[in-house]
């Protein structure tokens, strides 16, 4: 048995960097975003990690790995992640940003994926993040999953596991801090990632040398997209409010730190 | 949440991005190097700055929080980057720039750090330069960190020179370690007995195997060599006892003792038999001097990392200072820029962060020289066997003719048709490099390290009493001390400048300068901004003034510029290094902006920076111009005797009273225009002397005083860069635990 799959990873701003909403000619933008440094979406991430440990498994799997952002960014990502598990680049050049819209994305995603020569839709699994870390919409993948006419979906996937005839186990993340078992008949599916199991990998220069052979070109000629946003509109966009409510109290017990713990927790 | 500045559309918007810097120092078009980058980086703020802020740098000892870091270099690739792929690493060809790289982004959060994974590199590299093939591909073999399947540890090396102890009369320049025949069976190879006390060797306490300099002690060996001992050799390898070392607490330090008996095949480069007594092929001297050449740029990109990665935390702590108090609310000014409100807290940051510039943009073009360098110095060392020329003085005999021949075409007009065929000669290319390159190692290690701690005792002044603290950010209490390691570790600051005081005067080397004394009047009709006017002025009066004083004798007939008065001699050395920093960071900005233009990732934002880029370096040309200007003006006039009212002499230059009112009579003023009048009664004016002429040195004047209008227009550079300090946009936390 042998396995496609198809990882759809943005890139985000570095977590560590301020943020703040703008309004620029084409809607809402993040101030000075071309000048952030830019990391791969933590979610997306973790299904790329996944699937690389799923194809180390099945001998004559093969992974792809699908991202659309400005080309720039994308290979400054890519300098990292191309050194932590072996993968063949399909890069779609494009403007996009938190605020892109979910559809036009999932549009030029679905585009890019049914161009990969080679591509065996019988046998693919299409990961990526259960939502991104930039906005969250939640909606994207799912929407890739329909466009390529992929009705098996999973949302919030924290494990795989593969069987011999094909079908595969799926955890996915519930109410209550527990997750649902799901047996899936095989591929194609969509599983859209929470943390998964699997922890970063660390670089490995070698793999990514390798992995730069094929990603260097891909940069090259990646497509562009323009991402439209058909008429829709924010009318406003801040970042969530901190919240901190902080009391001094001085020789409190640790048995009554541990109660009102409780207690509060009791009231969410 | 607020940024912590409001950027202008029409300054530099964001601290220098890695694109830029790319472009800067070169390596835009090597993804091996950025991704061995992005790895050290990776490295560096997250393992050791997690071990620096939980306090590893509080003992001596080695620990097993240390080991992890060495094995988070193996990961990262940061071990393998001195070997080639088919030795288990993964970037071909010459490594200079590449461990240049690993350095200053380990070194951007802990020097020990750097040291460290830097220490490994050179306890191989008198192999990887002089070795056998057969000790090469066993040794890398055996340093290279495991593959994926692999179980086996990478061995640790250390590099063993000597280290006199202080107080019991051992000259610098005398070998500790002693060589002797062990055991020469009949028509075998011959045993050894190596005897060696270490001091101060870094990576000691978990080496496997170090590369130790040795003399001969015994008439069957000839001169020094350089031996590879083992742990478990036969006899004693005793890691010894750690240095009780305030800096680098990341790297391990020291007192080793070996007593050994292995095997001659351990001389790095062999040896041959010559009348009975064992010749090794390379004296520990060559061996040495083919391995620090290298590695002492990369420690002079250390302390630039240092000052550079002060920047972000310092102007964090500025703009921040009054946060929180009562009188500073969100919105106003005081709230907003902090101490930044200030222009002396601006002015200081700026010089900080051009010394940082002007250090980096010098250490990375040595290390791209030393890349070019390589491959031609293969090249000659070929011709030179073909021709069966062996041996230093031999070598240097034979070059001669190049060396004419590349005066010959640095000095040649354009157009000249012998032009194509010397440029073509691959032993004027080595000499023209080696003659740079012989310049620019030494004035890396003792500029970027000397003035970068100067530097960084500045970057902690700005952060106030947090400066510091262990709390700091950035570490920059410990990377102020650590420089000074720096300054001091594989040749200090003397013996770099002994060595650029020979360097610096050769024929092939001045006519460079030359050259580049040309190239810097060409950049400054096309960018005036840079200060590159200013920079040729002085580099012209260091010329004027090595020249003068290469002919000049002082007030008591003794000659000026020789090798034992390095009262003249260190100073000029001194003052050449300001000159190549500055030029180096000038000509990195140009790269920029040529590059930027067509670069999408930065072609948007490159105009400020280039802009905020080229006020740095008219800053830093001014401070350059002022140290040269200071220091040849100490030189030039100050061996001559001060005119004394008490010397004889002293009547021939001075104007008595009466004199001058016979002059008054048939020249009507004279007198109110001298200065130095002895009255009718002996006295005369209350000052040393009278003033001491400039006889032979009216020309410097003249060079001094365009010198000084040189300067106009850099204190305005200064404070537009200041103006965009105060308004560049950074991240709200440092990206890396403190």
């Amino acid at each position: 048995m042998s396995l496609h799959i198809v990882v759809c990873a943005g890139i985000v701003p570095d977590p560590l960097q301020t943020l703040e909403p703008i309004a620029g000619p084409n809607g809402p933008a993040l101030k000075n975003e071309m000048m952030l440094p830019a990391v791969l979406d933590p979610w997306a991430a973790s299904a790329l990690y996944e699937a690389a440990t799923l194809v180390s498994k099945f001998p004559g799997s093969r992974l792809w790995l699908v991202s659309l952002g400005p080309k720039a960014k994308l290979q400054q990502v890519m300098m990292t992640i191309a050194q932590k598990v072996t993968f063949e680049l399909v890069a779609v050049d494009s403007a996009s940003n938190g605020f892109a819209d979910a559809s036009a994305t999932a549009s030029a995603l679905a585009s890019g994926i049914a161009a990969i020569p080679d591509l065996d839709r019988t046998k693919l699994l299409l990961f990526g993040g259960w939502e991104s870390a930039s906005r969250g919409a939640g909606v994207t993948l799912q929407t890739v999953g329909e466009l390529l006419g992929i009705t098996d979906q999973f949302a919030g996937v924290d494990q795989i596991d593969m069987r011999e005839d094909g079908s595969f186990e799926v955890l996915e993340r519930v109410e209550g801090g527990k997750h649902q078992a799901s047996v899936c008949a095989g591929a194609p599916a969509v599983l859209g990632w929470a943390t998964g199991n699997l922890p970063e990998p660390h670089n490995n220069p070698q793999i990514g040398m390798a992995n730069m052979r094929t990603v260097m070109p891909a940069l090259q000629r990646a497509k562009q997209a323009a991402l439209t946003n058909d008429g829709q509109q924010y009318l406003s966009a801040s970042l969530p409010s901190q919240q901190r409510q902080t009391r001094v109290v001085r020789d409190l017990a640790p048995d009554a730190i541990a109660q009102e713990l409780v207690e509060w927790i009791r009231t969410q | 949440m607020p940024t912590s500045a409001t950027a202008s559309s029409s300054k530099m918007l964001t601290l220098p991005t890695d694109q830029i810097r790319q472009l800067q120092w070169r390596f835009a078009e090597r993804y091996d190097l950025q991704m061995l980058a992005q790895s050290a980086r990776a490295v560096a703020r997250s393992t050791v700055a997690q071990m620096v802020a939980s306090g590893e740098r509080n003992s001596h000892e080695w620990t097993p929080a240390k080991n992890e870091m060495l094995e988070a270099f193996d990961r990262a690739g940061i071990t393998a980057a001195f070997m080639e792929p088919e030795e288990g690493g993964f970037i071909s060809g010459p490594k200079n720039l590449a461990l240049a790289l690993a350095a200053f982004e380990l070194a951007w959060v802990d020097g020990g750090a750097a040291t460290a994974s830097l220490a490994g590199f050179l306890a191989l590299a008198p192999i990887h330069e002089r070795g056998t093939p057969e000790q090469s591909r066993r040794y890398k073999a055996l340093s290279a960190p495991a593959q994926p399947g692999e179980t086996r540890k990478p061995w640790r090396g250390a590099f063993v020179l000597t280290e006199p102890i202080p107080y019991v009369g051992v000259d610098t320049g005398m070998l500790s370690g002693k060589v002797r025949i062990a055991g020469w069976p009949d028509g075998e190879e011959p045993w050894l007995q190596v005897e060696k006390r270490g001091r101060f060797i870094t990576n000691i306490a978990f080496a496997n195997f170090v590369t130790a300099a040795v003399t001969s002690d015994d008439p069957r060996i000839k001169g020094s060599c350089v031996m590879i001992l083992e742990e478990t050799d036969e006899g004693t390898f005793d890691h010894g006892t750690p240095t009780k070392k305030l800096v680098h607490q990341l790297s391990s330090t020291g007192d080793p003792i070996f007593n050994l008996k292995v095997p001659a095949s351990r001389i790095v480069g062999g040896y041959t038999i010559e009348d009975g007594a064992l010749v090794p092929k390379f004296s520990h001297g060559e061996v040495i001097e083919a391995v620090f050449r290298r590695t002492r740029v990369t420690v002079g990109l250390m302390t630039a990392a240092k000052l550079l990665s002060a920047v972000e935390p310092v102007i964090r702590y500025q703009r921040s200072r009054f946060r929180g108090a009562e009188g500073a609310k969100p919105g106003t000014v005081r709230y907003e820029q902090g101490i930044q409100q200030r222009e002396d807290a601006l002015h200081r940051l700026v010089d900080v962060w051009a010394t940082g510039e002007a250090a980096a943009s010098l250490g990375f073009a040595t290390a791209r020289l030393f890349d070019e360098l390589d491959p031609i110095e293969r090249q000659k060392t070929a011709i030179m066997a073909q021709r069966g020329i062996a041996g230093g003085r031999a070598e240097l005999k034979a070059l001669r003719d190049s060396e004419q021949r590349a005066v010959e075409l640095l000095t040649m007009r354009e157009g000249d048709p012998r032009k194509e065929e010397i440029v073509a000669d691959p032993l004027v290319q080595f000499v023209l490099k080696d003659a740079e390159a012989n310049v620019l190692c030494p004035a890396t290690k003792l500029w970027n390290t000397g003035n970068g701690a100067n530097m960084m005792r500045e970057a902690v002044s700005l952060m106030g009493g947090y400066g510091i603290t262990e709390d700091c950010p950035g570490f920059l209490a410990s990377k102020w001390i650590d420089a000074q390691l720096e300054a001091t570790y594989e040749g200090p600051e003397a013996v770099q400048r002994r060595q650029l005081t020979v360097t610096m005067t050769s024929d092939v080397f001045l006519a460079q300068f030359r050259v580049w004394t040309a190239e810097m009047r060409r950049v400054a009709a096309t960018h005036p901004g840079t200060g590159a006017c200013t920079l040729a002025t002085g580099m012209r009066m260091w010329l004027w003034t090595l020249e003068h004083l290469q002919n000049a004798s002082d007030a008591l007939g003794s000659k000026l510029y020789h090798g034992q008065r390095q009262g003249v001699t260190f100073p000029l050395a001194d003052a050449l290094c300001w000159l190549l920093a500055s030029r180096c960071q000038i000509l990195d900005v140009l790269e920029l902006e040529q590059r930027g233009a067509y670069d999408p990732s930065v072609a948007d934002t490159v105009v400020d920076t280039v802009q905020f880029l080229s006020d740095l370096c008219h800053v830093h040309t001014a401070r350059a111009a002022g140290e040269v200007s200071r220091i040849c003006a100490e030189l030039v006039f100050g061996y001559n005797e001060h005119p004394s009212w008490s010397n004889q002499a002293c009547t021939s230059c001075c104007f008595s009273a009466v004199e001058l009112d016979e002059l008054e009579e048939t020249m009507p003023g004279i007198a109110a225009m001298a200065v130095d009048v002895i009255e009718p009664n002996g006295s005369h004016p209350q000052k040393a002397g009278p003033c001491a002429g400039c006889a032979g040195a009216s020309d410097f004047l003249q060079l001094q005083n365009k010198l000084c209008s040189c300067l106009s227009g850099s204190r305005l550079a200064k404070d537009r860069a200041a103006e965009a300090v105060s308004k560049v946009m950074i991240p709200e936390a440092l990206d890396y635990p403190a």
